[in-house]
Parts: structure tokens; sequence; C-alpha cells
């Protein structure tokens, strides 16, 4: 997994641990001190996973186990484009499943990962309260209605086109 | 404390309070199955197959982690209960790959055994089956996932008893997988090769990486000159793999075994052991005589030292420098022993059987090497797969007539024997060194008051008006305690004997899988096994190291003194810190 990450964690999440460590049972802070990494650097890098591992004693395996057993955890960072996939009921009646998928065989990723060049990433939500409009999908702050798992191919080629006029020397 | 007065299966019980149910059933002969229930390691409750019928409660109660109460009347046994324990195991079969034929731990599994004694005579789910890759990256532990049941008793041996924490469940529901730290290989992680996770697996998920088909390729080549040695604790455990009862030495056995295989020489790892107490007990009279780096740390056991680097490096200056005894052996097999036969040593290919799986790291490391570039030991075979090939083989090992090692590096002292079992190197060290410091022979020669039976053991010795603080400590959780107690200074301690397993060489994680009426950690077996390395000390005229004639020999002919410069080169080492580093 490629991950970029600054070389150390950020001074307040370290004084946050450094004050978890004096209190009883240090290690029942991880959860809260892992929220704080995602936090401030959208994601768990495996570097800050370790890093939390040693300043905290826990061993980074039970780091790396409750990091994966939660799903609200990211251990990729965000894509430039974050996909989300609302699997609310009225979404999944109307095949947001099958949405999913077509993400999932366009990207060749799965929930929760980032395309290997950073420009995508998949989640699924739960209800946006837009039932009117199922199945939906997101994408950073837009909202996509009546999504059918053919126009999947369409939406990402356009997006794509977008990123290559912004990165085409002017002329 | 209070007694509990309760019933199970009608049949009045007494019983101390916080005793579990299973416990308490135990006390009347009532063995209730279980298959994540280990004695030694914290409870899980995770199999449910030990589940019982308590009186008052709505469902089944898990009898490994539920308490006995005042009065409880409780049903091990009845149609309902024994059909439940059924369906349990046929789920857990339901997503366990079907190989039992070809796999390694046919016939001493202990999901097999329970699947048989419960009944399952067919399987009835064909579901969904979990797929992973086999991680083999390890030169000593193969983990199959596919073949994990999830009972977690290799994450509880790793952390409990090992202090290593390197394994830990990852993900959730039917994605759940045992690995290290984000999923890395285990050649990439703080595993330190001991093998534990091995021994307490109830299945095959974790076995050692097989060398057997090199071995049997090196035997079949007539361009090579294969050669064995054995630890000193295979001879104490080989047996049980033959029926034989536990606690049965079989050295000589053995021996004629490997001949049989086509190994044209066998020697003993002891004669390496006998090395490394002159080696090690001279580093450590220099070390008491300038005050320098003291506490000597012993450096016989490869997942300790591994444990070391990853995980106190900065204690690494007091590790003794000596190779382990496997490995001075090793050594002068492709030097002294290539120069007497006039042997090309690219021609000499050693075999090492070992208990341990640690030890098939370790010949890998660059350290080891030879001149020539190939490592001193080609192959090491843990105790199961030197038991396993006897058996491929077509040998009735009970059957086999007295073997004698080939000299001169198969001739040993008492004190090597002793280096399988917990406190062994250190009381084998004390025999030599104490000698050398007051000049005078040892009156009495076993140093009971080290043998660290429960894991950790402290005591002070007095030697030539000095007060000498040793420890010994196996399991490497018992090692922690000791180390921080070092860093702390709590104490000046002189001599610290640590070994990475349980028990000592003798609980290593090669040693065959324990027979009925027994159960891996179990003392009672690592006692047996102990005792037999005692008996064949304690009957042995020459007992100590320096004693050895043979090590005499070779000092005069080859070595020149304990300490030379040759010795250096060929029977020490060094260590360096390792990456990724582990939690204290």
């Amino acid at each position: 997994m490629s991950v970029e990450t600054a070389e150390t964690l950020d001074p307040q999440i370290i004084a946050y641990i450094e004050a978890c460590r004096k209190l009883p049972h240090p290690e029942s802070y991880l959860m809260s001190i892992l929220h704080r990494v995602q936090g401030r650097y959208g994601y768990l890098s495996q570097a800050h996973m370790a890093e939390v591992a040693q300043r905290l004693q826990v061993p980074t395996s039970a780091v790396s186990g409750v990091s994966t057993f939660y799903h609200f955890f990211r251990l990729q960072p965000q894509g430039k484009y974050a996909i989300s996939v609302c699997l609310g009921t009225a979404c999944f009646v109307k095949g947001a499943d099958k949405i999913l998928e077509a993400f999932q065989s366009e990207l060749g990723i799965e929930l929760g990962e980032t395309t290997k060049d950073g420009l995508f990433s998949l989640e699924n939500t739960r209800c946006l309260g837009v039932c009117g409009l199922a199945p939906v999908v997101t994408i950073n702050d837009k909202v996509y209605s009546q999504v059918t798992p053919q126009q999947v191919p369409e939406m990402l080629n356009r997006l794509l086109a977008a990123e290559a006029k912004e990165t085409a020397p002017t002329a | 404390m209070k007694t509990i007065n309760l019933e199970i299966d009608g049949l009045p019980v007494q019983v101390p309070e916080n005793t579990t149910i299973m416990e308490a059933a135990q006390t009347i002969g009532i063995h209730i199955p279980r298959l994540c229930y280990h004695p030694d390691l914290s409870i899980e409750g995770a199999c449910r197959i030990c589940i019982v019928a308590v009186d008052g409660a709505r469902t089944f109660q898990t009898s490994c982690s539920t308490r006995v109460q005042e009065g409880m009347k409780i049903q091990t046994n009845s149609p309902e209960i024994r059909q439940a324990r059924r369906d349990l195991v046929e789920l857990i079969l339901d997503n366990h790959p079907r190989e039992c034929q070809t796999c390694e731990r046919d016939g001493q599994c202990e999901l097999q055994n329970l699947a048989y004694n419960l009944g399952v005579r067919e399987r009835l789910f064909e579901g969904w089956r979990k797929e992973f890759p086999i991680e083999d990256s390890s030169h000593s532990v193969v983990r199959d996932s596919e073949r994990c049941i999830l009972c977690r008793r290799c994450v509880r041996v790793c952390s409990e008893i090992q202090g290593v924490h390197n394994l830990s469940q990852l993900h959730r529901g039917v994605r759940t997988v045992v690995t290290p730290a984000f999923e890395s290989p285990m050649s990439d992680s703080v595993c330190i090769n001991c093998g534990q996770c091995i021994n307490v697996c109830p299945t095959a998920a974790f076995l050692e990486k097989r060398s057997t088909e090199e071995v049997w390729a090196a035997l079949a080549d007539p361009g090579k000159h294969v050669v064995a040695q054995i630890a000193p604790s295979i001879r104490a455990a080989i047996g049980e793999g033959f029926g034989l009862a536990p606690g049965t030495p079989a050295t000589h056995q053995t021996v004629t075994a490997l001949r049989r295989l086509g190994f044209e020489a066998v020697f003993d790892t002891n004669f390496g052991a006998d090395l490394t107490v002159i080696e090690e007990a001279h580093e450590l009279v220099q070390r008491l005589k300038q005050n320098d780096r003291l506490p000597l740390l012993t450096s016989c056991s490869s997942g300790w030292i591994k444990f070391l680097e990853h995980f106190y490096p900065e204690l690494i200056p007091h590790a003794s420098s000596c190779r382990s005894p496997m490995t001075m052996l090793s050594a002068l097999l492709k030097t002294y022993y290539a120069e007497m036969k006039g042997l090309d040593p690219k021609d000499i290919y050693v075999v090492a059987v070992m208990p341990c799986t640690a030890k098939k790291f370790e010949i890998i490391r660059p350290e080891h090497r030879h001149e020539n570039g190939r490592p001193y030991t080609d192959a090491v075979l843990t105790t199961r797969e030197l038991v396993w090939m006897i058996k491929a083989y077509g040998i009735d090992f009970t059957k086999l007539p007295d073997g004698d090692f080939d000299s001169p590096l198969g001739f040993s002292s008492g004190a090597a024997d002793i280096f399988g079992a917990t406190g062994g190197v250190m009381e084998a060290a004390l025999r030599t060194a104490v000698e050398t410091l007051t000049g005078k022979p040892l009156a009495k020669l076993d140093f009971t008051e080290v043998r660290a039976v429960e894991g950790l053991k402290e005591a002070t010795l007095d030697v030539a008006g000095m007060s000498i603080n040793v420890a010994v400590a196996n399991g490497l959780t018992n090692a922690k305690t000791i180390l921080e107690k070092v860093k702390a200074g709590e104490k000046p301690y002189h001599l610290i004997e640590i070994m990475a397993c349980p028990g000592g060489c003798i609980g290593g994680g090669g040693q065959p899988y324990p027979p009925d009426g027994h159960y891996v950690l179990d003392r009672e077996i690592y006692r047996l096994r102990t005792q037999a390395l005692y008996t064949i000390d304690a009957e042995k005229t020459v007992r100590k190291s320096h004693d050895n004639p043979f090590i005499k020999e070779l000092y005069d002919k080859f070595l020149g003194s304990p300490g030379s410069e040759k010795a250096h080169h060929l029977l020490h080492t060094h260590y360096a810190p390792r990456e990724p580093r582990g939690i204290k």
C-alpha cells in the first residue's frame, strides 16, 4: 500500500497520547487516539498507526486489529474524487448494490480503498435523506440521482476528462 | 477460600469459589469437549463447543468461562447438548478445507478428533468457503489461514506466554484473519520464529517451514557428504513420536535411525554445547573481572536472540557473543572436521535436528556463513520432521539397536545434555566458571536452585568470596520481567539465562505434538522430558564441559585457547537492532 505521511504525528496528538499514558488503562484510549489521527490526516497510515503503537505502548498488531475491525477507520487516503454509494433501504431496493459493483469493477478497488493514482476512493453511506432521487451516489459534494450501473463508466470518464483538461499544459 | 456446592449430572461436587464449570466437572472425571480452551492461556469462549445446560439459564452456557455458583445444577450431556455441539463442529468444518488425508496434521488434529468423538459423520453444509493464500515468507513458520478456525490460541500464546504480540485478528466477520500487524508477511514482522503458535494450533493453520524435501535430496546426492547433529532435547522427546512414554531417553536409537536414513556421520550438538560452555564461561569470567557489560545474557536460543534484536536492542551489548551450540558445531564440521577428513567444505551437507523452528531462521543469518558463501548449517529439521522421515522410510524406531555418535565431535559431558532444559545452560556454565574462579573442583555439581520449572527463578551464589546474582527465564514474558529489572538497575545481576520457549528447548516449537493424556505447554510433559536429560547427565562420568577430553584436544590442535582469535572467528557472532521494533 503506498501512502504518504508526515514523518511524525502532529504535536497535539502526541501531547494527547502522552496525557493518556498518565491515566489508568492508557490502552483504553486507543480508539479515541485513532479518531484524532484520522480527523487530522483523513485516514490511518501504517506509519502513524505504528507510531501510535510505540507512543502508547500498545502492540502494533492490536492497533492494526482495531483499525480493520471498525468500518469508520479509513486505511487509505481519500481520493481526489470521493465516491460514496448510498446503501440505505430505498437506494438498496432500487439496485444500489449493482451500482456499487459497477464502481468496484470499473475502478478495480474495494470499498474503503483508493485507486493507485489517488484519484478515486470508494465508500458506502447510509440514507442521505433524498430517497425520492434513489438510487443516489455522491462524488465529493455533488449528488447524482437515479443512477444506473450502465451510467457508471460515463460518470468516471467525465471526471477523467475534466482531470486531463486540468492537468494539460496551458497554451 | 469459600467452598461452593453444586451438582453436575446429578453428582454432588465441592470446589473452591471461582472454579469454572469445566474445571469442576474435571474433578469428578467428566471431560467436557472443548476446542479453543487452553488451560495455560486466557479464557476465550469463542468456539462454544464446551456448552452445558445450567438449571434456570435460558441458553446453554460455555463451561470454560462460567464460574460455579452455590446450588448450581448442571447437565453436561443430553441429546440436545450433544446435537448442539455437533452442529457447532459441522459449522466450523463447513468453512474448513476438505483435505484431511493430505494435511500434515492428519491423525493428530484436534478438530478432526473432536469431529470424530462428537459423532460428526457427514458434512451437511456446503457454504461459502474463505480463501487466503498460504503465507510462507518466514523461514520458520508457515501460515495457512484457510485451515484457521479462529480459536485465537496462537494470538494468546504469542501475547501472553511470549510477550511478542505479533499476531492479532484483523477485519471482522467472515473476513476475519489472524496475521501480524498490517497483514505484513511474517518475515517482515516482530515474529521471533519460536513456533509456539504451531504447538498450540488445534489444526494445521501454523506449521514449520518444511525442510524434509531438501534433506531427502541431499541424502540421495552421491556428491554430498551428509552429516547430522542432534540437539540435547531431541533425545528426550523423539520417542513420543513413536508411542514411547514421555521422558523415555532415545539417544542411541536416534543415532541408528539417522545412519539408516543415510547420514554418513552422526554428531552430537552436545559437543557444541560443551564448547559453548567453555567460551561463555571464559566470557563471563572476563566480564566479572573487568566489571564489564554485566549481566551477561546467554545466546543459545535463536528465538530469544531475535526477540532481543526487536524488543531490547539497548541490551545487545550484554548478550554473549557465542554462537549457538548448533552453529558452533556446524562451523567446526566445515573446518576442523573437513580438514581431518580431507573434504572440501562445499561437499559437506550439515543437517541439524532441532526442537526448534527458530533455528531454521538462524542458519540463514549471513553471520553464520562459511567463507565459501554456504551457510555453516545447510538444513534444520524439527523433531516432528525427523519423526516423519523415520516413519516414511519404514524404520521401526522402537526396535532399533543402539548406535553411538561419531568421534570426535560426538562426545559430550553431562553438562551439555542439560542444555535442553531450563536452567541447564546456567548450570553447565556455573560448573565451569565456578571452578575457574575458585581454582578448586566443585563438591556438588547440581545447581538445582537455577532450574526454573516455573518460568522464572533468581538465585545468589557465593563463589570465591563473590556474591553472584543469577536469573533464569523461559517464555519471553518471563524474560521481559527480568530484563525490566536489569534496566531499572534493581539488582546487580551477573548472569542471566534466557530461553524463548516455556520449559526451555524441551518445550520448543518443533517438538512432537503431545500424546494422549498430555497437552501442549503441559508442565508434566516438560518435567518428564527434563527428567530424561538430568538422568542422562547424572549417569555420565564426565559431567563438566572442561573435562571433555575431545574439547581439550580441539583447543590443543585447532583453536588455541578459549577466546582466541580463531575461536572468535569460528565460534562467536554479533547482533544488530531489527525492525519493526517490538512493544515491551
